[in-house]
């Protein structure tokens, strides 16, 4: 489904992304943990393009993506939640799931509008349909982000640490989204610091440092016996803290 | 300042009114669409300057540079003498409404370029990981946010404009101030310098003034709407502390 190769990514001198391969199969949830600065948001961003490797390729269903390409593949078949929601603050929170329905996957007014109550159900937010975003608090935000994410009904959700930015006591209300939306057969990618998250939901979790991936396995491999010492020390940092 | 009070100074601006109104309708004409080329020189220029594409930011700043930095009184010349000399010899109007255009296109520029600038980055990540291509990003997303940071100096502007028209005198113009500085150093018509003034003072008064009350009116109803905005997050927040 999604598949990056020799993708490398330079910020002016600086190697963010050192030579990443990985792989996502249809319907998998891939979650990417690893310290800050270790390139994981970097390589969800090249997935959609939103950051353009310097050198490498991204395929996204067999077919590479390229900065020609990027906004018919974003629009067909990935969406992609924030760490800081970026839900647009000049319309109602109806507005916001129906803008790309109606505008870009030509459904009529009736049928977005159908299709954003049915997402708003899904994150229990059906009553805040006529508010402005700003007046919701950050895990609403980010719940309603999800929405807008869903109502594109494509394969591919990516996940930029979505629950970075939340309030301690919103965490669990958008995590509890995720992992029912996990019970899909939607491919979903999530860069998080939320080891509960990885444990419960993922089928695989890739960690990164400097800009590589280190190691990569299932959650029982990953938390149970990992090899890599950088692994260990940044599991036992997480998890004791 | 004695004919200020001369009732045969006042009688003979009253009988010459249409003067008045001729200049007054010369000026409107031109200001006007000055500032339609003013507007469509801004957005262009504008959006080139928040381009990705470095010689279209090039390209935009040499012009806004090399406007801001030489006289209107000079662009006028140049473009009514130069083409007068190139046979291509244009009304004064025409010379009014083009190099007024330009004059306040390359100000324009910079006021929406600012707007957009003011736009935080995830508004435009949000819109293209949706799959909104640059002009549905600027027009859905972009451009109605940057609206109220964008308002008031863009009226400021077309008040500038209104009255740079006096600027035409040099060329010979037929504007407002033009015709008024003919009527008072005419020779039938000579000498009503402080009514004469005083009215075409106030003609100008009449069209910029209402300019500036609807911009100030409409920037404070959508600041207005912002606070209600802000006041309902705060009441959201105590609701939920």
């Amino acid at each position: 489904m999604i598949k990056m190769e020799n993708v490398n990514k330079y910020f002016g001198d600086l190697h963010v992304l050192k030579d990443v391969n990985l792989e996502v199969k249809e319907g998998e949830k891939l979650v990417i943990i690893g310290p800050s600065g270790s390139g994981k948001s970097t390589t969800v961003r090249c997935m959609n393009y939103l950051e353009e490797p310097t050198s490498g390729r991204v395929y996204i269903d067999g077919k590479e993506i390229t900065s020609h390409n990027k906004t018919h593949i974003n629009r067909e078949a990935m969406s992609m939640v924030f760490q800081q929601f970026n839900l647009y603050p000049h319309m109602t929170v109806l507005k916001n799931l129906t803008l790309a329905p109606m505008k870009l996957h030509h459904k009529t007014k009736q049928e977005a509008e159908e299709l954003a109550y049915h997402y708003l159900d899904v994150v229990g937010l059906r009553d805040k349909a006529n508010v402005y975003p700003t007046t919701l608090s950050g895990g609403q935000q980010q719940r309603i982000a999800i929405a807008r994410a869903l109502c594109a009904q494509s394969k591919i959700i990516l996940f930029d640490e979505p629950t970075s930015a939340l309030d301690p006591e919103t965490i669990q209300e958008v995590l509890d989204v995720m992992i029912r939306l996990a019970k899909e057969n939607i491919t979903m990618v999530v860069v998080t610091h939320e080891m509960g998250f990885a444990r419960q939901v993922a089928d695989r979790v890739v960690f990164m440092a400097d800009g590589q991936i280190i190691e990569e396995g299932t959650p029982e491999h990953f938390f149970e016996n990992p090899e890599n010492e950088r692994v260990k020390q940044f599991l036992g940092k997480i998890i004791r803290s | 300042m004695s004919e200020l009070f001369s009732v045969d100074a006042w009688e003979k601006v009253w009988h010459y009114r249409s003067t008045f109104f001729l200049g007054l309708g010369n000026t409107v004409k031109t200001a006007f669409f000055g500032v339609l080329l003013a507007f469509v020189l801004g957005i262009l220029f504008g959006l080139m300057a928040t381009s990705s594409k470095k010689g279209l930011r090039w390209i935009s700043r040499i012009y806004v540079e090399v406007i801001q930095n030489t006289p209107v009184i000079l662009q006028m010349c140049f473009l009514y003498y130069a083409l007068a000399f190139s046979n291509h010899s244009v009304s004064i109007i025409v010379t009014g409404i083009l190099s007024l255009g330009i004059y306040h296109g390359a100000y324009m520029a910079e006021v929406i370029r600012a707007g957009i600038e003011s736009i935080p980055k995830g508004q435009f990540e949000a819109a293209q990981s949706q799959g909104f291509g640059y002009i549905g990003r600027m027009y859905y997303i972009i451009l109605p946010q940057s609206i109220k940071i964008i308002l008031p100096p863009m009226v400021n502007q077309i008040v500038n404009l209104t009255k740079n028209t006096s600027c035409l005198y040099i060329v010979g113009g037929a504007d407002l101030i033009s015709l008024t500085y003919s009527f008072v150093t005419g020779v039938n018509t000579g000498g009503a310098y402080a009514p004469a003034y005083l009215v075409s003072g106030l003609l100008f008064f009449v069209i910029c003034f209402p300019l500036s009350m609807i911009a100030g009116k409409w920037e404070n109803a959508l600041k207005k709407r912002e606070r209600t905005m802000v006041t309902q997050q705060q009441k959201g927040e105590v609701n939920a502390t």
